[in-house]
Order: structure tokens, then C-alpha cells, then sequence
């Protein structure tokens, strides 16, 4: 039928849709397991799988020497997390002292020092060296990919729009027996106040989000002192806040921040006393954006158990908006509490409206009452994650493939991150990242998660055949072959 | 790093019943004691052992502990100040006469011995471990 249509078919054993850092760790897991490169295509519509997250850390203030958020273990570029990140900025290090300071911080995490976490800089190179290795170019395909479905005799069909003039034809056909997902982020939300306000007034440049590029508005405060409010409370925005007080800092700005919560932190939260979260000024504390042993430990294994409400309850138990305490962070924002130009306020937004002396006025519903801000700009670092639905190929796949909702919402998968209702005779279906959240594994939105299920796909895959089971002799001659840098 | 109860135990059995004898094996010829070799071996196996049996206990209070911590995890650093506590705890056992074969042990061959097999298996534990085991540290520590 396709070829009647006059689109080729090409014919692979795996497609992973995607290409960012999920369909990377799920290759490298597989060709370190002995699968061929021929055997997989990864349809992608970026060069380099890092590419989407280098874009979102760059605008939200993480240029390349700046630390992430994860830490020393989370290595999506070594499946055993062995040499960790800081092992390696310690053994890369020319001084004594750049030698211990990361293998110290590492051993007293996070009691005596902050976690330790790489810089954005290294955890690049090191995917890229990983990605020559396991000769990851050979298996990208570019282009943007329209659907996935089932095929009548098993396996699946995957579309792609190749780049224009890539191709001979307008679309591209793979045929597949399995199929990986892992398209991020489904879409880009805005706070509907703030985007309300842009589409009415025309105004881009004042009301800004976090995840698109708004240098303008820190070159800006640099030229002329001015009021910026910031909405949020997780790590996109302590590093606004950051990047505005170091502005202050080094380049003299006299930004005075309003810093906008919807719900205020008092302290110490949670159910029981096995279950206190820190917190205060505001901000609710945590390393990683959920409690460190979902990626391994009690919770995990906790998790893993639950279905339905039991489940969704654990999940709004452990997530919700976070930052990690860092030191430098706490000192910042005592600094500017005391010296008054760093002031917070707790409501509800009401409504946006352009002010006199091209300022932005931002109406709030406070506890005491109706309050309105006037500033030159307001940043908005909220969230990321809007509906499944906004993504084509998800959409397609929930109305024509079986697939369902999970109990947040999202993309629901069994365990081996299959996703449910989506079999196709031997084939099958896998799904990993953000568009899982809400699954038997919380996790799912990070290097380390990826990872995780990456191994229980890569697992699934082996028990049908697909590649030999990882074991302990494999893993450990692997292992030898990535300290040497040689090829899978 | 994140242990369930089970993880640990068997981490800790593991790890002692391999990198805990070899350290043993290697480190015992050259403690300073003034027996003969094959009685300086059953002292410390003898220390071995205890170390791995009221470890058992001390992992029940170790994951009780645990449970005030929100994140379930267990500091890196923990894994090391624990030897204080526990090597105080095997100390008393040998000198109350109740470590099989370490009767009149030196307390400097003790403090060296012991000192040697915690750290390398806190070492292991820490990175190595991950190598030949790819699914122990997303499973607790857990390898059955
Ligand atoms: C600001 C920020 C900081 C973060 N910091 C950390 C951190 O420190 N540590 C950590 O572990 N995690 C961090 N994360 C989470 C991180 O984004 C994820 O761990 C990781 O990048 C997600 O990988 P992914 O493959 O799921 O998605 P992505 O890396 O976004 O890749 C998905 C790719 O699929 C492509 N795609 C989608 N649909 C199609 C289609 N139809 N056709 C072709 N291609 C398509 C997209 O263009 C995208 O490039 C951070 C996230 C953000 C936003």
C-alpha cells in the first residue's frame, strides 16, 4: 500500500523516535549488549542527542561551566556509572586541590557539602565520545516523524518527514519490528496569565518564560536599574535568580527582584515524621526532583507496587515544586533579603496589564488583599510540561493504537516501560522520558532515569531475543572496552 | 547510596564474603602480631566473621535510622563513620573472649586489619560494584 503510494519502505529491527538523551542511552544500552547498528535507526529532528537539553539549560541559565542539577552517578554516557563524574573531575584536575575538592565533596554529600554535580561542559564531551563509540551516526535518520502504527503482520510502521531535499520523497517509511519513544517534553506550557497577556498585548519582549531565550531582558537590567518579577519556585527559578544577583554582583545592575510564589514554604512538610520534607523561605528543599531513592531504593521498589490513587498519592507526596539547597544559593538570597532588593509575595496572578513608562503590571490576590507590581519585566520559570496530547505522535497513538492514560495523565507503561495496550504480534512498543511521568517508576525525567529504563527495556528486549542477556561477564568485558575507549 | 533492608544485608554479606577475605588474605602476613601465621589467619577470619554477623544487627538499626530521612537514602559518608560504632562493638567482643580464634589479639593488628577490609569495601561499594553488577544499585543493593 505505502509503496503504491510511492513511499519506501525501509526495513530495521528497532526505531527509536526522538534522538534526544533517552533514545541515546537506550542505544547505547543495546549495542553494548551486542546489538548491531543495523538493527536499530534512531528518527530524530536533531544532530546531536543533547541537543534539545543544551538549548533548554542555555536559556535557563546554565551556560557550559555552570554544575547541573544531577549528580556524580548520573552518567548517560557510562551505563555502570563507573568512573562516576566526579571521580573523573578529580583525576582530570593539575592541583592537589582540584584533585580532592571533588572526591571530598562527593564522600560528604550531601551532610557536610552540597551534592556533588558535573558541569554541563564535561557530561557533552563525554556523550560525545560515547556517541563516536558506539558509532551513533551511522544509525540517525533526520527528519520529523508523523506517526507510528501497528502493522497488520506484527511490528510497526514508522512515517518521517526527511529535511527537505534529503529525499526523493516527501515521506519515509520504517517498518520495524519494535519501536522506542522518546520524544521529551511534549510541548512548551505557559502560564495562561502570562501568555494571555502576550497574545493581547503584543508583547514578547517584557513577559518572558524561562525556556525561551530572553538575554535581552538581563543585558537590559545591566544598562538601567529596574524591577523584574520572577513566578516560580523550582531550580529554573533559583537560576534566574542567580544569573539577576550575580548581574548585580558583577556588572553594578540595580535590579530589584519581586519574587512570586503561589504557595509559601514555611519549613519542615510532609504527612509524618518519616516523611518531612525540608523547606523554608518560601522554597521546598530536595537534591533531585524527587526523593533520591526513587532511582534505586525504597521508593523505587515502593513505586513500583502501586496502582491507581495509591499511586498518585505517593506521587504528590514526594513531588511538587523543588530546589536544592545549595549554599551559595542561601547566602544570595540572605544577602538580598537584608540589603531589601530581593522581596517575596505569595498569591494567586490575576491578571497582567501593560503599565504607565512601558512597564508591566502584574495584579495579585493576596491573603491581605488585591496587590499590583509594576516592573520592566516578568520572567516566568514555572513548568515545562503540557498534555500528551500536544504531541502529534503521542495524540495518534492514544486515538488509533490503544494506548492509555496513567493515573497522572500521561503515557501509560507496564514496568518495562511497554506501553500498555499497544502490542503488535511479537512486536513491541516502549516509551521513555517525560511523557511517562505518572508510572510505576517516578524518575522518568532525568539522565539516571533514562537510564533505568533504558536497562528494563533493553532487559525486555533480551528475554525475546532481541540481544543477548547483559550479565555479569559482558558487562564487565564492556566495561574494559569503554575505559579504553574502544569501540562496543 | 539507597539500600533496602534486604539490599544491604546482602551487600554486606557479599562484599565481606569476597573483598573482605581477600583483604584478609592479603593484609593478615603483615599485621604486626607475634603468632604463628596459620593463628594470626584464624584471628582474623574469626574478626571477619563477627564483623559480617553483628553486622546483620546493625543493618536493622541502620535502615531504622533511615526512615527518618526523607530521601531513603544513606549518605556516602555514613558508610564510613559506621566503622567507629561497629568496630568499637567487634573490639569489645574480642576482648570478652567471644570472636572465635582472636583470643589475645593485638589491638594495633585489629585497628589494621579492620581498618583495611572497611575501607575497601566501602571503596567497592561506592563505584566498582557497578561494574560486573549493572542492576544492584537500582535494586537496593539487592543481587538476588
Ligand atoms: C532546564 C533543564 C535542566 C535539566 N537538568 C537535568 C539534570 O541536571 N539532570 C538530569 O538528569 N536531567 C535534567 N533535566 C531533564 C532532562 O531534560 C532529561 O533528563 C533529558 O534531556 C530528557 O531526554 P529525552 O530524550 O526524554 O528528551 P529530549 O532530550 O528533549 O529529546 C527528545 C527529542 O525528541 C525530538 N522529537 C520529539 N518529537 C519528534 C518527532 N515527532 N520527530 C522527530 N523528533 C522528535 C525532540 O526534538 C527532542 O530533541 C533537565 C531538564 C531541563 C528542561
Amino acid at each position: 500500500m505505502l509503496a503504491e503510494a510511492g513511499i519506501p519502505v525501509h526495513d530495521t529491527s528497532l526505531v527509536t523516535v526522538g534522538g534526544g538523551i533517552g533514545s541515546f542511552v537506550l542505544v547505547d544500552y543495546l549495542r553494548i549488549a551486542g546489538a548491531p547498528t543495523s538493527a536499530i535507526r534512531v528518527l530524530s529532528n536533531i544532530d546531536h542527542p543533547w541537543q534539545t537539553y543544551r538549548y533548554l539549560t542555555r536559556v535557563s541559565q546554565i551556560p557550559d561551566h555552570e554544575r547541573i542539577r544531577s549528580d556524580s552517578g548520573s552518567t548517560p554516557d557510562n551505563i555502570w556509572a563507573f568512573p562516576s563524574y566526579a571521580v573523573r573531575e578529580a583525576f582530570a584536575a593539575r592541583s592537589l586541590r582540584g584533585f580532592l575538592a571533588p572526591l571530598w565533596q562527593v564522600a560528604t554529600e550531601p551532610v557536610l557539602s552540597d551534592y556533588f554535580t558535573p558541569r554541563i561542559g564535561a557530561v557533552f564531551e563525554s556523550m560525545a565520545r560515547e556517541a563516536d563509540r558506539i558509532s551513533y551516526r551511522e544509525m540517525l535518520v533526520s527528519g520529523q516523524v508523523r506517526m507510528v502504527r501497528r502493522r497488520a503482520g506484527g511490528g510497526y510502521l514508522t512515517i518521517i518527514t526527511p529535511p527537505k531535499g534529503h529525499a526523493p520523497t516527501r515521506r519515509v517509511a520504517f517498518r520495524s519490528q519494535h519501536v522506542h519513544l522518546g520524544v521529551g517534553y511534549p510541548g512548551l506550557k505557559f502560564l495562561p496569565d502570562l501568555q494571555e497577556y502576550r497574545s493581547r498585548y503584543g508583547d514578547v519582549r517584557r513577559v518572558v518564560n524561562a525556556y525561551e531565550p530572553h538575554e535581552h531582558v538581563y543585558d537590559e537590567l545591566i544598562r538601567r536599574p529596574a524591577t523584574v518579577v520572577v513566578h516560580g519556585a523550582g531550580i529554573v527559578a533559583s537560576r534566574i535568580l542567580d544569573r539577576l544577583i550575580t548581574d548585580r554582583d558583577r556588572h553594578q545592575a540595580g535590579t530589584h527582584i519581586v519574587h512570586l510564589f503561589r504557595t509559601y514554604v514555611r519549613g519542615s512538610h510532609g504527612p509524618s515524621v518519616f516523611m518531612r520534607r525540608r523547606g523554608g523561605d518560601g522554597w521546598a528543599y530536595q537534591g533531585f526532583n524527587y526523593p533520591k531513592s526513587v532511582w534505586g531504593g525504597q521508593l523505587k521498589a515502593r513505586m513500583r507496587t502501586l496502582e491507581g490513587d495509591e499511586r498518585k498519592a505517593l506521587y504528590d507526596t514526594i513531588g511538587g515544586t523543588n530546589t536544592p539547597r545549595r549554599r551559595r544559593w542561601q547566602a544570595q538570597l540572605a544577602r538580598g533579603r537584608h540589603e531589601g532588593w530581593y522581596v517575596t509575595r505569595v498569591g494567586e496572578v490575576e491578571r497582567l496589564a501593560p503599565g504607565t513608562d512601558g512597564t508591566v503590571v502584574t495584579r495579585v490576590r493576596t491573603a491581605d488583599g488585591m496587590l499590583e507590581i509594576p516592573a520592566a519585566y516578568v520572567i516566568d520559570a514555572t513548568g515545562l510540561v503540557a498534555d500528551i496530547r500536544e504531541h502529534r505522535v503521542l495524540a495518534d497513538l492514544l486515538d488509533h493504537s490503544g494506548a492509555g492514560h496513567n493515573p497522572l495523565g500521561r503515557l501509560d507503561v507496564e514496568r518495562t516501560f511497554e506501553v500498555r495496550g499497544t502490542r503488535s504480534g511479537p512486536g513491541r512498543l516502549y516509551a521513555s522520558g517525560a511523557a511517562t511521568l505518572g508510572g510505576y517508576f517516578p524518575g522518568v525525567d532525568t539522565f539516571l532515569g533514562l537510564q533505568i529504563a533504558a536497562q528494563e527495556i533493553c532487559d525486555d528486549l533480551a528475554s525475546q531475543g532481541f540481544v543477548p542477556h547483559l550479565g555479569v561477564a559482558r558487562s564487565v568485558s564492556q566495561w574494559a572496552r569503554w575505559m579504553r575507549n574502544q569501540p562496543v | 547510596m539507597v539500600p533496602t533492608l534486604a539490599g544491604r544485608l546482602q551487600t554486606r554479606l557479599f562484599l565481606l564474603a569476597t573483598v573482605g577475605v581477600v583483604l584478609t588474605v592479603l593484609v593478615t602476613p603483615l599485621l604486626p602480631v607475634d603468632a604463628p601465621l596459620g593463628t594470626a589467619y584464624r584471628a582474623s577470619f574469626g574478626v571477619l566473621f563477627a564483623v559480617a554477623l553483628l553486622g546483620l544487627g546493625w543493618e536493622l538499626a541502620y535502615h531504622g535510622l533511615q526512615q527518618f530521612r526523607w530521601e531513603k537514602d544513606w549518605p556516602t559518608m555514613f558508610g564510613l563513620l559506621t566503622a567507629l560504632n561497629e568496630g568499637l562493638l567487634v573490639w569489645l567482643a574480642v576482648r570478652a573472649d567471644a570472636v572465635p580464634g582472636a583470643a589475645g589479639l593485638a589491638g594495633s593488628a585489629f585497628v589494621i586489619h579492620f581498618g583495611v577490609v572497611w575501607v575497601g569495601v566501602w571503596l567497592c561499594a561506592n563505584g566498582p560494584m557497578r561494574v560486573p553488577f549493572l542492576r544492584w544499585r537500582f535494586h537496593g543493593g539487592r543481587l538476588l
